[in-house]
Formats: structure tokens, sequence, C-alpha cells
């Protein structure tokens, strides 16, 4: 498999706020949207529920306002991604346009499910977060500026520190955020351990 | 300086250090289920990959299957679609699938452990957040995405940096009523539904010690309900003595081996914790969720809190979401309030001792008039066990529907769900927004044995005062 790096350093867009602590993974994407055997049904789905009631109409979420359209930055809260380890979710929102999010902190499984396909999600302290969705509010059409290399985001006049773990960081500024061609290059090392390390067999004397 | 079973575990397995500093991770069982794996073997077929270790993956269906009629084709044809790609994924590919006919089919989280697949001292991962559920056979065991899957069944290792590990010590002794489902919502409440984030859990003290291991794999299962993506317990001897003899298990001179080295994994007296927490058996309740996640829970006996009780303002806005999400008012008591759903079931609370432990509360009395009463074991295995010991008639005695393994009305993946605004009294693990299939369905988390006694009374109910002659 050929070594195809896609280096991401830096995002520039429209932000669109989704608040609140522990948006969940069943929020971003509901159960029922995961009937499926691809992720490709899942572009225009996120946060569906959060944005249309049962009957279609819209529940006016920001996502939907117009002064928010086309963004490509998601601002959002504390334990953003908890819940279920769903990729529909990181899926749904990458799929919808989103390039980046921001929040306060991210559930460990939906961070590495985001970095693994290319949608790097950053931490911004809670007085910075707060400041920027004031911003947000006030000029909902500022173009935003999220950088990997400096680790900012700006807005033009004022910059805000972000943060993400040094290896996933790496890994998207090299371009090897897609982990799979690296983790087949140990084939000796990983045949000794498979040798070494017991696998689970059955020793049932009936099937199993 | 002792380490840690997490330490242990993470260093036997890995494979080196990739060029962003990540370490690769050998991963010693891998399980697959019909949600989050088509995607993955997908991508391996357009890249032409085959899976290399085949004989380290099992497969189960679980998520979208009927409960009531598993006749095929099923009558919704994106769920029959699903079950047919992982047939033919798992064919090609040469896994063991434990399919439908199999008898050892059931919810991945509770047919591995079952079937002494899980075992200590391995890595552990599934397309599944209640991976989790796995370490408490002694092993490091976690929720991973479709892309991870196929990271695993192409290289059988995972790209992952180690998590901090904070050592949960649960002391004392549960008073009547409480059990291991009470322990995990109260530590979540404790320390909030995002308290775990970049920490694996040991789950230790004299409580843990004692907890026989259905208790365990609950207790681990809710680890990532506090944000904790791996939860474990050291392997002991009731490890031991609930693998032996089951299908999976090494047997004869090969179990005394295994056994010696799965005692080698066990944290050291001496080991170095990132953080330690300690619980006193003696503060926790019967606790019931209230709220939309699973840290908005109270002791039974409480009053549901105040918004301006709340740590923060951001907490407090939580809360008054959740109040108007769910209908309820601040001050006012959970206990007592109308239930139109009881669901028992779920890898969090579908297993033997579940059944078993209410069995014997449920004969000769009746579901309340009104409510609609689920009981769904997580597996093949256990329904024929609760078949046999005559549990399953008398659930169905009582009132409620005794239907077929899976994952059922824990996230209503399948036709289980709630309609409406429906209140369902959930011995599962999620109480988010919607969870339960209805968009504006409510969930009140809480163990088996709040659920009987709330069945029963068809109101949120304390099984002390329910059942007051009866040994709990």
């Amino acid at each position: 498999m050929p070594a195809i790096l896609h280096p991401i350093t830096q995002i520039t867009g429209k932000a669109v706020p989704v608040p609140g602590a522990n948006m969940d993974t069943d929020r971003i994407i509901p159960a029922r949207f995961l009937k499926c055997v691809t992720f490709d049904e899942l572009a225009g789905k996120m946060f569906y529920d959060e944005r249309f009631n049962a009957d279609g109409t819209s529940k006016q979420h920001p996502i939907d306002a117009p002064r928010h359209s086309g963004a490509t930055i998601i601002i959002g809260g504390e334990n953003f991604g908890c819940g279920s380890s769903r990729e529909h979710a990181p899926q749904a929102i990458k799929r919808s346009g989103i390039q980046a999010v921001v929040a306060e902190s991210f559930a460990e499984i939906f961070f590495g499910n985001s970095s693994g396909i290319g949608l790097p999600c950053v931490c911004v302290n809670a007085a910075d977060l707060a400041v920027i969705n004031a911003k947000l509010a006030a000029q909902p059409k500022t173009e935003w500026t999220l950088d990997l290399q400096t680790m900012q985001l700006s807005d033009g006049a004022t910059s805000y520190p972000i943060h993400m773990p040094a290896e996933p960081r790496e890994a998207f500024l090299s371009g090897r955020w897609d982990a799979v061609t690296e983790l087949m290059s140990a084939a000796a090392r990983v045949e000794e351990l498979a040798r070494t390390l017991p696998a689970p067999a059955c020793n049932s004397s009936s099937p199993c | 300086m002792g380490k840690t079973l997490y330490q242990k575990v993470w260093e036997a397995h890995t494979v080196g250090t990739l060029p962003d500093g990540r370490t690769q991770l050998f991963i010693a069982t891998h399980y697959v289920h019909e949600v989050t794996s088509p995607q993955a073997f997908a991508m391996l077929r357009e890249s032409g990959l085959p899976v290399l270790h085949p004989e380290r993956t099992f497969a189960t269906v679980d998520h979208i299957i009927p409960t009531d009629d598993q006749r095929e084709p099923f009558t919704d044809e994106r769920a029959q679609k699903m079950i047919s790609a992982l047939r033919s994924n798992c064919r090609e590919a040469g896994i063991r699938l434990f399919d439908l006919p199999s008898g050892q089919q059931g919810i991945v989280h509770m047919i591995g452990p079952e079937l002494g697949i899980s075992q200590p001292g391995m890595t552990i991962v599934c397309g599944d957040s209640h991976t989790a559920t796995h370490g408490a056979m002694g092993a490091v065991a976690m929720g991973i995405g479709s892309t991870q899957v196929r990271d695993v069944l192409a290289t059988q290792t995972l790209a992952l940096s180690p998590l901090k590990v904070r050592q949960v010590r649960v002391e004392g002794r549960l008073r009547p009523g409480v059990t291991a489902k009470d322990v995990a919502l109260h530590i979540i409440g404790k320390l909030g539904a995002q308290g775990g984030l970049g920490y694996a859990y040991e789950f230790a003290g004299s409580v843990v010690e004692r907890m026989d291991m259905d208790g365990r794999l609950t207790l681990c299962n809710l680890a990532i309900e506090g944000a904790a993506r791996c939860g474990y317990v050291n392997p002991d001897e009731t490890t031991f003595a609930y693998l032996k003899g089951r299908p999976y298990a090494p047997q004869g001179a090969d179990w005394d081996a295994a056994v010696a080295r799965w005692k080698s994994f066990a944290s050291d007296a001496d080991a170095v914790y990132d953080d330690i927490i300690h619980i006193e058996a003696d503060d926790i309740e019967p606790t019931v969720t209230w709220g939309t996640s699973p840290d908005m829970s109270v002791g039974i006996s409480a009053t549901l809190p105040e918004p301006s009780q709340a740590g923060n303002d951001e907490q407090k806005r939580s809360w008054q979401a959740a109040y108007e999400y769910m209908k309820f008012t601040p001050g006012e008591p959970l206990k007592g309030k109308k239930v139109d759903v009881v669901f028992i079931g779920s890898c969090t609370n579908g297993r033997l001792q579940d059944f078993r432990a209410v069995a014997p509360l449920l004969k000769g009395r009746h579901v309340a008039e009104g409510v609609r009463a689920l009981a769904v074991p997580g597996s093949q295995m256990t329904a024929r066990m609760c078949e046999d010991e005559g549990i399953a008639d008398i659930f169905r005695e009582a009132g409620f529907e005794w239907r077929l393994p899976g994952c059922s009305m824990c996230l209503a993946m399948n036709p289980d769900k709630l309609v409406g605004d429906q209140l369902c009294a959930s011995t599962s693990n999620r109480n988010f927004k919607g969870r339960q299939g209805s968009p504006t369905g409510r969930t009140l988390l809480m163990s088996p044995l709040v659920a009987v006694a709330t069945a029963i009374t068809g109101r949120i109910s304390d099984p002390r005062e329910v059942f007051p002659d009866t040994q709990l």
C-alpha cells in the first residue's frame, strides 16, 4: 500500500457553536442513522435531532442559521463526543463540511476516531472558549484560522492558544494521521508477538 | 517501583514507537459486530488488504437484531443487509461468527467473558465503547472506531498513546439493596461524566475484591460513562474460578500455566498510580439517574437537586436543559414517579446474576397495570440458563415480555423503542436524549433491583420498601 501523506496544518473558515458539556455521540448522530454499511449517507445528518423536530420542522439550531452557513469549524463544550464509540459521529461531522472541532475537552474515543479520519480536534481553555463564543454571537461571519503549526486559533485580530497532544499533532503535520501504512511496517515484530502472546482458542469438546 | 496491570499489559503488547511518538500496540483479542465493522471491511477491500490474523477476531450480531421474532428475512431490510454483510465478511476472512443459530450469539460484551475468550493480561478492542466491560477479566479493553477496526483487521495493531491510571478504591460493605450498578452510578455522579478523561480506572478495594464477576463486568462496563476509556479489576481467584471450564479457557496443564501467567499481570502492591480515589461503600444508596447524562443521579430517597446547587454555570445550564427535557422539577422526589416502560437487559445488566438476583422477588408478584416490562437476556447462553433455572418462567408469569438476546432497547437499533416521551426505568447504560429510540423518550438508569421494584408498583420505587421482608 503506497504511503500517501496528507498533511493538515491550517483550517480557515466560519465557525458554528454547538454548546454544552457532554455532547454525546447519540446527539451528534442518532442510532437510527447507523443502519448502514457505509458512511456515505451521513452527509448533512450531523446533530439531526438537535436541529429538527420529529415532524421535520427546524429547531432553529445555529448550524441551520444563514449567518453560520458554510462553517468549517465547530465550537463545542466540555467532554465533546462522549458516549458511544460510533465513528459515524466524526464521519457525519466531516461529511457535513466541518474540517475541525474546537472544544474545552474531548472524549478519548471520539478524539481518536476524528484524528484517524483527518478531522483535527483541538482544545481551548474555558475562559478563551467563553470569549470565542461571545465573538461568534456578535460577529458570526468572522473568518477564523486554526493553525496546528503555531497552535493558535485566530480571528485576525486576536489569537487564542489551542492544545492537542504532541503525537496526534505530529501525525497531522506530517500527514500520517491515517496510521495503517505505518502500522504495516513492523511486520516481523508483530508476528513475533502473535507467536508468543496466547490467542483465544476453543478447547471444548463441543464446537465453539 | 511496582507497576500497574495497565502498564504491564501495555508493555507486553508494545510493538514499537511510531514516527509521531504513539505506541504501536499489539491487540490480543478483537471483537466485531454488524454496526461498526462493515465500513472497516469495505476499507480493507478498497486497499486490497487481507485480514492478518483472523483467528484473533470474533464476531457476533447484537445491535440490530429483533428480540421477538428472529426469522429471516427481518422486516427491517436495512437490518437484514447489515447481518448479511457481517456474515459474508466473516466467511471471506475466516473469522469465527457466533451467529443466531450458534447457541452462542449475544451482546458482544456478554459472550466474550461467557465463552472465556476474554482473558487476563490481554489487550482487547471492539468497535464499541462498552468494550471497557472486558477489563473485569483483568484485561486492558477499550472501544475503538471503524477506521481503527480496519487497522486491527489489517495489522493486528493500533496506534495509541497510553492513558494515565486512576485507582478507584471502594471500601467497606455495601448496604442491603445496593449493587455494582449503584456503585458505578455513584462513582460517575461523584467524579462527573467527564471525570475520567485521560484515565484508565483500576477498580479495587474490599468491595470490588468481594464482588462476583458479573458485578465486576457491570462496574467496568460503566467506566466509559465516567469518561474512562478502560476500566479493569486485577485478576484474582474469583476471575480464575469464573474462567475455569469455559469453552475458550485453557485446560489441563495449560490451565495452571495460564493462571500463573495471568497472576503476573496483576498490579504490584507498590504500583504507582497517577491518582487514587476513595469511595465509602456506606455512602452508596440505590442510585437512579434523573437527567440526560449518567452523572445526573441521586440516591433513591433524595429529592432532585436545585440548579443553584450546581458546581458551576455550565453544569447549571446542563441541569436546566435536562429538567426541561425530562419534564421534572427541581426539589421533587424521584421516588413515586409513574413509569411507562421497564427494561431489564443490555451489556450492563443483562447477565445471569442480574436475573438470578431479582427472580425470587418477582415470584408471586405482577407487573403493574399499564406498564410495559421487557426482560432481555444478553446472550443465548444466559437465556438458556435462565430457562433451565426457571427464571424465565418467573419473569413471564410476572407479566414481563421475556425476549430473545440482543442490545434491544438500550440503543433501540432494533424494533424495541420508546414511543413519544415515555418514561423508561432502564438497567442500561445511557440516559442520553433520544437514546432509547424516541427523540423525546426519557430514560432513568438504575439497577435491576430498583427496576423490578418499579415494575411491580408502576412507580420509581425503593426495593428496600417494596420487598421489606426480603434479604436483599
